[in-house]
């Protein structure tokens, strides 16, 4: 990646897009500074200098999320970004809920894997518009191949976007794509503790799924406890358990995206089309 | 977590403060990484010895500064040090803690030349 990410350099590649990633990383560093403190160049004194730098390590991935967040804003975009271990069911539940919101909402859908179009192609199924970014080596999305993603996908006015990004409870928890919300999905055939083993993407959700509850009467999952745990670590964290498979819970989650999707709309031209 | 990722950010940082501070070699970097920002230090360490070669930093010592991880508790209303968190108030047990600081990762300042 030819910004923050440095996990897949140069690997990343969003669907359709060529891409000229010029990589001018070390090359123009031959400048001669003889104007520092010590430019008198006494002998045996050091030209070195303090420089305050304050900047933030991810500074640049969120000026792009920034950017992203004003596009979403301008054009009435409510943007989720899915967030679980591989395995959780996110494209399942993507499927399932294109298929029974998209005639009342428009809806687009941003694919984040290492590798294959797989994903892409299963919503594609549906009918939704999607884009598949394959990051190669890198563990996440960021700001920039999100950015550059809505370039080719052009989700519409009012519509709906899931980024749906790499399965990864880790590294996605820091970078901010300018969404409105991470959803983080958790099935209850994982452990009911990943909230404590993984807290930072569950501090940095604002909405749990628990999905795959159909299974419950299988598995030794303790909903409670789970559920215990997610508030320890985000005492604000909303909690909505369902299974995509079977339907049970949709309809709370389907009444989450439509009032978070009128409240994002509020003052926006767009909110005539949700009436 | 993605230390690589953030050592590579680091980097750019410096080479974009280069040129605005007209330095071109840089000696010391300190960070300033909060104790609840997921971030590994000895991942980080190890990470960027491996981005600064070829760089204005291949030369650079690395110096992390860590910052305690810090919340206010909502049901008794002091302000405390959490380690992790899911950790509860260490003043009255609770968990309702609202986190206020300790997840900077901060290029704080260099030593250059």
């Amino acid at each position: 990646m030819c910004t923050v990410c440095g996990c897949g350099e140069g690997d990343t590649k969003v669907e359709d897009q060529e891409h000229h990633h010029h990589h001018h990383h070390h090359e123009e560093h031959t400048h001669d500074y003889g104007q520092g403190p010590a430019h008198a160049h006494a002998p045996g004194m050091s030209q070195s200098r303090m420089v305050q730098i304050e900047q933030d390590i991810l500074a640049r991935n969120n000026e792009y999320a920034a950017a992203n967040r004003r596009w979403f804003a301008e054009h009435g975009v409510l943007t989720l970004n899915l967030v679980s271990s591989p395995g959780a069911g996110k494209t399942t539940l993507l499927t399932r809920s294109i298929d029974d919101l998209s005639s009342e909402l428009g809806i687009a859908v941003i694919e984040g894997d290492q590798q294959t179009t797989n994903d892409a192609e299963r919503i594609r199924a549906t009918g939704a518009k999607a884009i598949q970014i394959n990051t190669g080596k890198g563990c996440h999305l960021d700001g920039h191949m999100v950015g550059h993603a809505l370039e080719s996908l052009q989700p519409e006015e009012g519509s709906v976007l899931f980024i749906e990004n790499v399965g990864n409870l880790v590294c996605p928890a820091a970078f901010d794509l300018g969404e409105a919300h991470k959803v983080v999905i958790l099935s209850v055939t994982e452990g009911d503790d990943k909230p404590i083993k993984y807290p930072d993407m569950f501090h940095a959700a604002d909405l749990m799924l628990l999905n795959k509850i159909d299974l419950l009467p299988y598995v030794e999952f303790d909903v409670d406890k789970c559920i215990e745990y997610a508030q320890r670590v985000n005492p604000g964290i909303k909690v909505i358990q369902l299974s995509a498979t079977g339907g049970d819970g949709m309809d709370t989650w389907y009444q989450w995206i439509r009032a978070t999707r009128q409240v994002s709309l509020v003052g926006h031209p767009a909110s005539k089309v949700a009436e | 977590m993605h230390e690589m990722a953030l050592c590579e950010s680091i980097l750019q940082l410096v080479e974009e403060n280069a040129t605005t501070q007209g330095y071109s070699k840089v000696k010391k970097v300190w960070l300033e990484i909060g104790a609840l920002s997921g971030v590994e230090l000895e991942a980080m360490r190890f990470c960027f010895e491996a981005v600064k070669q070829d760089s204005l930093a291949a030369q650079s010592e690395l110096h992390i500064v860590e910052l305690p991880g810090r919340a206010w508790c909502l049901e008794c209303g002091k302000e405390v040090t959490v380690q992790r968190l899911y950790d509860a108030c260490p003043v009255c047990g609770s968990y309702q803690l609202q986190v206020t600081g300790g997840q900077e990762m901060r290029v704080k300042e260099l030593e250059v030349e």
